[in-house]
């Protein structure tokens, strides 16, 4: 019989992959990557816009979902971060948003079914756009919105079809950092799962950015928990902005009040003066032990700063323990 | 894996157990609540605003109710405004949001606008299981929970097995059809009045408790919620029984499972603490333990009406010295011993011109203070004035007989409603308060041409002109009168005021044309004084240079606003009109068709349809009746000021002071482009009148159409005939007689009282043909039934827009009503040259009766559409103009 991942999420641990941004900058690549048989002619530069390696460089991203699926990864991420027509504003590249998720997720499938030994799922990560819609970006005039709630649903929508024609088996709504902004993701896969009568399970993955405990737009843990409460997630968990022991205290509040499974993909520390991420495998996963011993998390990964070779060592420690239970 | 409580958000959790306490709403960010709130809105103060909402949660709202449902304002921009301004306000935000409004387009709106977990209040069956379902399902998936009205399509519950019935029925909808979370659903089973003397209201309160209880036992996971005021609504005016009937109320709800609730805390007595022989009677009536529970009460509530009725007269301040007298006398008001006490007083003084600048200036010196510090209200002033007038008048043939005796004013105002208005409350108003302080007042009265107060400015060599008016075309007469002031090279001071006029009208279309003098806009009659004084005062220059800098900030903000304010072409509007279906299960036949006269109508009739809070803006007094009476800062003058409103009414009652007219027509009607083509009859073959809708011209969000009252009547094409009304009402004839004889005994108090009572009963008036019609005449609502509350709050089908106000702001389209109605011959109402109704308390309107008609606001609009409406009006574009430069962008 074929596992699902709701059937195996109660059984073991499962384990997310790291890092897309840290094992792409490795290649050292130009602008004529970026570009190569599908944007010769933008008008634009490219460079940056990770988003497109799945169309012009698919080997190289396709080579860093086999390194985190040989690490141990259960269910790696698209390359679609930036996949939607509001992120890829800043480019003028609105029209490629069908191709980048399509090809996101079907190299991610490809390599996916190259290993027999296990079910590998893959996660179409759907980002936070670069525009909040419940803070103003203007301090003088705290009731200007730089986005509507229905733009958001409208780009939302197109990000998300393609995905799921491209043939992911999750939708990942990650690193919230302004819940109406995901309220908005939400409320675009009801309208596509009801629209062309899917259902896939959705993982939402919010970020706490300090030591405050609340969102970028000044949520806390549990009242973001609630706010997104009304769709029947698989996960729901923090990413980003904090290494793992920094996570921890959040994760306790997700543990006791989430009535989903809880998933964590922290940043691999804190970044250093160059922006770097330091922390060695080991160390990240001595702090993650730490929350897998008391039993928090049912998903556990990797964000900005991980490489395989974290992951592979997370997956590890994670062998020995229970996942969370949900009470 | 349901989340087994109500759990709500804003940036902090809200989680509401069985063992959690009574959730309290706040209830003051509300417009239909709160005109203070409303005020604030409408300037576009959301400072002030936002201070009311952080208010409410520092003083323990685990929630803040917001409701924009006011016909004055686009609700759906101000609900989209305040919700993201409060989203920058942690201190606020931290709370979860109630989304409160009627209009769906207002909730959907604010849905859009917060993070966190909010309420919608409130949805119900009352269009159907259909739309129920359609917005149900789309409430869950914005991610909020919901109040439901125990309200279905044959009406409100008012018994407890409708309420139950209602209930379960949505229940059953929102559990098994939409999936809604069970803990996410609360219902507001309709709190009622009770003590009304009806007997089918002895029960009220009892099926509430009941329900509430059933609804615990029977519907898992479900809330109830409510408005508690509404119970005691019979006892307005009488605040120890109201808050006594509040507590106890909410006691046995609670016991029953009421687990939150809009709730006054200033309304409130503590159980514990009420009056056992009250708490008696109260608990008799709510849970109708006896037959006479109302009749026990009534009386008792008489004993208990506070110091008012049976107080001794308190003669003590007789005692005084007669300067202490009159002193006393002008603060309080009181006019009985004026003439002894200044007769006294003249046989004191050398001159009887000292009593004035002596003692009498003083009292009212002491009266400028206290109402300049917020202690004295304006109906209080006016009855200061009262008493000063009084005297002034008994003194006036001695200071003639001794001649040479001439009064020094502080400065000389001229005070005219401009050409074409007939409304002079306000300007009354600011007579009398410029008066009180010393300012001689020349008051050319309604309906003054540009040129008489250009002549008489001049003449009488005035210090201020003050232009006041209430209808838009006379904020055109008013750049009218400052054009022709320029021109006639004059420098006086124009102050502008009035209901329609504002600081960025003035400071836009005024001022610019005003270069030798300063146009000052004074927003309410206590701010003229300070205007005045700055204006004629030694620091003249300082406030005329900040008043300059003022209004050209104004100026800007309002050329970057215009920018900014995305119109769309009038073709694209026309494209996304609302595209209602009409069929004749909507549309209901009337009786008859044509026009009818209702003369035998009689005042007492309309009296219990009055909507009181109108009332005390008028007397600048804010607040929302009935709750004012008990307002910690104005209830005791709110209080006074209605007795004797009450006393004047009754008069006007036995005394048959007023006769009140109306005429109505019900014609079949169908629309052809933004017009509304009016037939004689069902062939179709005649038309009456032809009328001109306009069209809303603001870009709209995805899916919110661009609406004209064209909309909402069945398309020529379509060959279904489609009906519309149209009303006028008068409430005014007969009154100069009473208002000249109150200026002759120099009584502005009541002269101004009549005035604002006529407007009311006139508004009342055409409430009340409003429902006659929708129940009767016309019938198509025949089972309606509403509160005098949920009237005010427009809760029932169809709606009745003026024109000249926002749903139709071309004033001219009042010709073709007047024409087909034959007003000026049925009811003797009279159109002005600028389209004010005269007599001034009239009320005229068109009925629309379509279930999804609504109030809203034209707005802007560009100078194409106009065009446009040249051309089907057959008229040249320099010609209609004029009329819509308050709506041109």
């Amino acid at each position: 019989m074929k596992e699902t991942i709701e059937s195996l999420i109660g059984k073991r641990i499962l384990i997310l992959d790291g890092a897309m941004g840290t094992m792409i900058q490795r290649h050292d690549l130009e602008e004529f990557d970026f570009r190569e048989g599908a944007f010769e002619n933008h008008h634009k530069p490219l460079k940056g816009n990770n988003d497109l390696l799945s169309i012009t460089r698919p080997e190289i991203i396709k080579d860093i979902h086999r390194k985190y699926f040989i690490a141990g990864a259960d269910i790696v991420e698209t390359n679609t971060f930036s996949g939607t027509s509001i992120a890829q504003a800043d480019y003028d590249l609105e029209s490629a948003v069908y191709d980048i998720n399509f090809s996101s997720a079907k190299i991610a499938k490809e390599v996916a079914q190259e290993f027999t030994d296990k079910p590998r799922f893959v996660a179409g990560s759907i980002g936070p756009t670069n525009r909040t819609a419940s803070i103003s970006p203007d301090v003088n005039d705290p009731g200007y919105r730089a986005v509507s709630f229905d733009d958001l649903v409208a780009a939302y929508k197109e990000q998300i079809s393609a995905l799921i024609e491209g043939g992911v088996d999750i939708l990942l709504v990650e690193t919230v950092f302004d819940t109406l902004n995901a309220k908005a993701a939400l409320y675009a896969i009801q309208e596509v799962f009801d629209e062309e009568k899917v259902n896939l399970p959705i993982m939402v993955s919010g970020t706490i950015t300090d030591q405050s405990g609340r969102t970028l737009t000044g949520q806390t843990t549990e009242a973001f928990l609630i706010s997104l409460s009304h769709m029947p997630l698989l996960s729901i968990g923090l990413n980003c902005a904090l290494g793992a022991n920094l996570m921890r205290p959040y994760l306790q509040i997700l543990n006791q009040t989430s009535p989903f499974n809880v998933s964590a993909h922290p940043n691999a520390g804190l970044p250093n003066e160059f922006g770097e991420y330091d922390e060695t495998p080991e160390m990240m996963a001595d702090q993650i032990e730490v929350f897998l011993k008391e039993g928090l998390v049912n998903i556990i990964g990797g964000c900005c700063g991980t490489t395989p070779e974290h992951i592979s060592e997370i997956a590890e420690r994670a062998k020995k323990y229970n996942p969370r239970k949900i009470s | 894996m349901s989340i087994a409580t109500l759990k709500l958000s804003g940036l902090e959790p809200l989680i509401v157990t069985k063992e959690s306490n009574f959730v309290n709403v706040g209830e003051r960010t509300n417009v239909t609540g709160s005109r203070a709130f409303l005020r604030m809105i409408q300037a576009g103060d959301y400072e002030s605003a936002l201070a009311v909402a952080l208010d409410q949660v520092n003083g323990g709202a685990q929630i803040i109710d917001v409701n924009m449902d006011e016909g004055m304002i686009d609700g759906e921009e101000a609900m989209v405004k305040f919700l993201n301004l409060i989203a920058s306000e942690p201190d606020i935000a931290r709370v979860p949001v109630m989304i409160d409004s009627s209009k769906w387009e207002i909730i959907e709106a604010g849905l859009k606008c917060i993070q966190g977990k909010g309420v919608v209040n409130s949805i119900s069956l009352k269009e159907g299981e259909e739309e129920f379902i359609r917005q149900a399902t789309i409430i869950k998936r914005y991610g909020a929970a919901v109040i439901v009205m125990a309200f279905d399509e044959k009406g409100q519950a008012d018994n407890y097995e409708r309420r139950i019935e209602i209930c379960e029925r949505s229940y059953q909808i929102l559990t098994e059809n939409v999936g809604f979370n069970q803990n996410d659903i609360i219902f507001d089973p309709n709190i009622f009045p009770v003590a009304t003397g009806m007997e089918e209201h002895n029960n009220n309160a009892l099926d509430f408790f009941k329900a509430t209880k059933w609804i615990k036992e029977n519907l898992p996971g479900a809330h109830v919620s409510g408005g508690v005021s509404n119970v005691s609504f019979s006892f307005r005016g009488n605040n120890r029984v109201r808050e006594a009937m509040h507590s106890a109320f909410l006691y046995h709800a609670i016991g029953n499972g009421m687990d939150m609730g809009i709730v006054n805390p200033t309304m409130l007595e503590i159980y514990a603490d009420i009056d056992k022989e009250l708490l008696k009677y109260v608990e008799d009536v709510l849970l109708n333990r006896r037959e006479d529970a109302t009749e026990r009460l009534l009386n008792f509530a008489e004993t208990v009406k506070g110091e008012g009725k049976k107080k001794e007269i308190d003669l003590s301040w007789r005692n005084g010295s007669v300067q202490e007298r009159l002193s006393y006398a002008l603060v309080k008001g009181i006019v009985e011993y004026i003439d002894v006490d200044v007769e006294e007083c003249r046989q004191k003084y050398k001159r009887p011109i000292e009593v004035i600048e002596g003692p009498l200036m003083d009292g009212m010196n002491v009266v400028g203070d206290l109402f300049g510090s917020g202690q004295m209200f304006l109906p209080q002033v006016v009855k200061s004035a009262r008493v000063m007038k009084k005297a002034v008048a008994y003194l006036l043939p001695f200071i003639e007989k001794e001649k040479g005796g001439k009064q020094q004013s502080s400065g000389k105002i001229l005070l005219a409603t401009v050409k074409g208005d007939v409304h002079d409350i306000g300007k009354n108003i600011v007579g009398v308060v410029l008066g009180c302080n010393n300012y001689e007042i020349i008051d050319l009265g309604v309906m003054v041409p540009a040129q008489k107060i250009i002549d008489t400015a001049i003449k009488e060599n005035v210090d201020v002109i003050g232009l006041s008016g209430l209808i838009t075309p006379s904020l055109d007469e008013m750049v009218h009168v400052a054009k022709e002031m320029e021109r006639a090279n004059m420098k006086t001071p124009l102050l502008i005021g009035g209901a329609t006029t504002s600081r960025v009208h003035t400071a836009v279309k005024i001022d610019e044309h005003y270069n030798l003098g300063n146009t000052i806009h004074v927003l309410d009659a206590s701010r003229s004084v300070t205007v005045v004084e700055s204006l004629l005062g030694n620091k003249k220059q300082t406030f005329i240079d900040n008043l300059k800098i003022e209004y050209d900030t104004v100026r800007k903000n309002h050329a970057s606003h215009v920018q900014n304010k995305s119109l769309v072409d009038i073709e694209t509007a026309r494209k996304n009109k609302l595209e209602l279906s009409f069929n004749n299960d909507i549309i209901s036949k009337p009786k008859n068709i044509g026009v009818q006269v209702l003369n035998d109508i009689t005042v007492s009739e309309i009296i219990p349809y009055i909507d009181w809070t109108p009332f005390f803006q008028t007397w600048e007094l804010h607040g929302r009746y009935p709750n004012i009476l008990n307002d910690e800062l104005v209830g005791k003058e709110a209080s006074s000021l209605f007795e004797d409103a009450q006393q004047m009414l009754t008069k006007i009652v036995s005394e048959s002071w007023l006769s009140v007219k109306a005429v109505y027509g019900i014609f079949p009607a169908n629309s052809v482009g933004d017009d509304i083509e009016i037939y004689a009859d069902i062939s179709r073959s005649e038309i009456l009148h032809t009328q001109h809708t306009l069209r809303q011209q603001t870009k709209k969000a995805k899916g919110q159409p661009n609406l004209a009252l064209s909309d909402f009547i069945a398309p020529k094409e379509s060959d279904i005939i489609d009906y519309i009304g149209g009303f006028a009402v008068t409430s005014g004839l007969g009154i100069e007689k009473y208002i000249e004889a109150f200026e002759n005994d120099h009584d502005d108090y009541n002269s101004i009282m009549l005035k604002a009572l006529a407007d009311r009963l006139a508004e009342a008036l055409a409430e009340y043909l409003h429902e006659r019609v929708r129940t009767s005449y016309w019938g198509y609502s025949k089972n309606e039934r509403h509160s005098n509350e949920e009237l005010i709050q427009e809760k029932y089908r169809g709606i009745r827009p003026a024109p000249g106000y926002p749903a139709c702001p071309d004033h001219t389209e009042k010709i073709g009503l007047f024409n087909i109605l034959k007003v000026k011959d049925n009811i003797g109402v009279d159109l002005t040259e600028s389209l004010a109704m005269t007599p001034a308390s009239s009320v005229s309107g068109w009925y629309f009766a379509h279930p999804n008609s609504k109030y809203f606001g034209v707005g802007k609009v560009n100078r194409e559409q106009i065009k446009d409406l040249a051309v089907r009006k057959n008229k040249k574009l320099q010609d209609i103009e004029k009329w819509y430069s308050s709506i041109l962008i």
